[in-house]
């Protein structure tokens, strides 16, 4: 690439590329510099957005600047200016707010000693519990992540006013409650890094095995959650589960190679090409848990969720897999976090370590408690068992019963197909 | 999509890095390393030791001929890289602008291959794939 970028005033999509890339870097420091300085969320997130729209027309013309971060949250803070000036005339106290911060306006961008406190305090915001999931998410990823509402909407497969109508909520929601810009205190942080992590965790797995649509990965949204979640782990480098989340991500990431076939067809565990996987993913993914162990604090959910993939990923074959370490990893893990998903993992492990009809035992009492009526991965997990077990017929139900279910177009066909090869087996 | 900066310096480089306070090197290397983890975008890197501690090995001739030190008459030397994950060229070329390096230094940034850039059935590229596995190093 030339540095015409720099030095002259560039062709205009190279500019707004440009503008596209200095944002990602710098969007989450610009909105939590404007939220300390207002204490208004949906302003500094309006400010912000302004000052982007003002790059984007001027850095076409007039080249981008050197420090295009100084940039963005010095017009931001402009614009929170003017707006404080207009409202002098309805509130006294603005006019003071304005005068102070105009004082201070041509210092650097930001505070570069508070702004992972700030940034720190921005991420506990986005992911407030008084937030819906989906406006968590939304809002995470649009003042975090520096994602567009557009970019947004196309990796969720929802249209751009349903983001849109999100973070508008989302923003009302924040100032109705009060929400504070504040690290939680000691009491309720562990639930308050808990929300942070699970709305993290659920971009992944959109990314990971999209709930809706015709593709079965969406790896752009995979990684944006593993950058936010590396992000986050630096902010808070004593919590355990922040690096285990991020080992948890990179080893399901580091198997996404292999885990479709050129036509977007998913391809199951047993017949990955394992030498597609992205070993580097992989010594990431370790070095990570051994960042989680090394604060001495034990293996949370992510952790241990981590560690079960890791068995899976250092494994050469199915066979080779040490299934009774990870049918030990799932039974810590029901006991810390009990769900009935959990239980049909263990369920599964325990059919490779001990063999399908103890398995079939327990997913059936699974069955018979009434949970997971609602998805296809019971009946897809009964199907598998009963066909290992020579059941053809009743496989051949369950794979259909579980097809039914499934929202996912390329998961449904492989369902469909094994339902067709239990019969003939 | 990942890119490599690889660190390129010339004598200007080298000998304005010996004129400056070894600490002040590594905390300013340091700063910019911390706000690549930060931004959760470095996936890897090393820095290289001096280039008279290793050695080149030249193919010109019918044999390959190892020779001790530097590369003679090449004016510039690499000395380290990082690997970043970022979104687009753009973003790989914001980073390296941010790099705290001065006159008679480069970075060369240059896109990281993946499976996708290679025919998938090719032979050698699958033994290849079954190499990095071995050494950890894909």
């Amino acid at each position: 690439m030339t540095d015409a970028t720099t030095r002259r005033p560039p062709d205009e999509a190279a500019a707004r590329r440009a503008v596209a890339a200095v944002w990602r870097i710098e969007s989450a420091h610009v909105v939590a510099t404007l939220m300390r300085m207002s204490g208004d969320f949906d302003l500094a997130e309006e400010m912000a957005q302004e000052a982007l729209v003002e790059a984007l027309e001027q850095w076409p013309r007039q080249g981008v600047p050197r420090n295009g971060g100084a940039w963005l949250t010095t017009t931001a803070k402009r614009r929170l200016i003017d707006t404080w000036r207009r409202r002098e005339r309805l509130d006294e106290r603005y006019r003071a707010l304005a005068r102070d911060l105009e004082q201070q306006a041509d210092a650097p961008g930001y505070d570069p000693d508070r702004i992972d406190d700030d940034v720190l305090r921005l991420v506990f915001v986005a992911c407030h519990p008084v937030l819906s999931r989906e406006a968590r998410v939304a809002l995470t990823l649009r003042v975090v992540g520096g994602l567009t509402t557009e970019e947004i909407a196309r990796a969720f497969v929802v249209p751009v006013a349903t983001v849109q109508q999100r973070i508008v909520r989302a923003k009302k929601t924040l100032g109705a409650a009060h929400v504070p810009f504040a690290v939680p205190e000691r009491d309720e942080f562990a639930e308050r890094l808990g929300s942070v992590l699970g709305v993290l965790y659920l971009i992944f797995n959109e990314g990971h095995t999209a709930s809706s649509g015709e593709e079965l990965l969406r790896p752009e949204l995979g990684r944006e959650a593993l950058r936010l979640a590396r992000m986050v782990a630096e902010l808070v480098p004593a919590e355990p589960e922040a690096h285990g989340l991020v080992a948890l991500m990179e080893f399901t990431a580091a198997r996404f190679p292999a885990r479709v076939t050129a036509d977007g067809t998913p391809v199951l565990l047993a017949d990955q090409d394992r030498s597609r996987w992205d070993h580097g993913a992989i010594a990431r993914g370790r070095a990570a848990l051994a960042r989680a162990d090394a604060t001495g604090r034990g293996r949370g959910a992510y952790g241990l969720q981590a560690a079960i993939a890791e068995c899976h990923d250092v494994a050469a074959s199915v066979d080779e897999t040490d299934w009774a370490r990870i049918v030990l990893l799932y039974e810590a893990l029901g006991r810390i976090a009990p769900s009935p998903i959990v239980e049909l993992n263990r369920a599964v492990a325990v059919s490779m370590a001990e063999g399908p009809a103890t398995a079939l035992r327990m997913v059936d009492d699974l069955a018979a408690s009434g949970a997971l009526r609602t998805t296809h991965l019971l009946p897809s997990v009964r199907g598998e068992l009963l066909a290992r077990l020579g059941r053809g017929d009743e496989a051949r139900a369950e794979f259909l019963d579980a097809a039914a279910r499934c929202g996912n177009d390329r998961e449904r066909a492989v369902l469909e197909r094994k339902a067709a090869d239990a019969v003939s087996a | 999509m990942k890119y490599m900066l690889i660190m390129r310096a010339d004598e200007r480089a080298v000998e304005a890095y010996q004129d400056m306070p070894f600490d002040e090197v590594i905390a300013r290397m340091g700063a910019y390393n911390e706000q690549l983890m930060k931004a959760g975008v470095m996936v890897g890197g090393e820095g290289l030791s001096e280039a008279d501690e290793g050695f080149v090995v030249d193919f010109d001739g019918e044999e390959p001929l190892v020779t001790d030190g530097p590369y003679g008459e090449v004016k510039e030397l690499f000395n380290g890289f990082w690997i970043l994950e970022v979104s687009s060229k753009e973003e790989a070329a914001e980073w390296a602008k941010r790099c705290p390096l001065g006159p008679g230094s480069k970075l060369e940034v240059r896109r990281v291959t993946g499976p996708e850039d290679f025919p998938a059935d090719n032979e050698w590229i699958q033994k290849e794939e079954g190499w990095r596995e071995e050494l950890g190093t894909k």
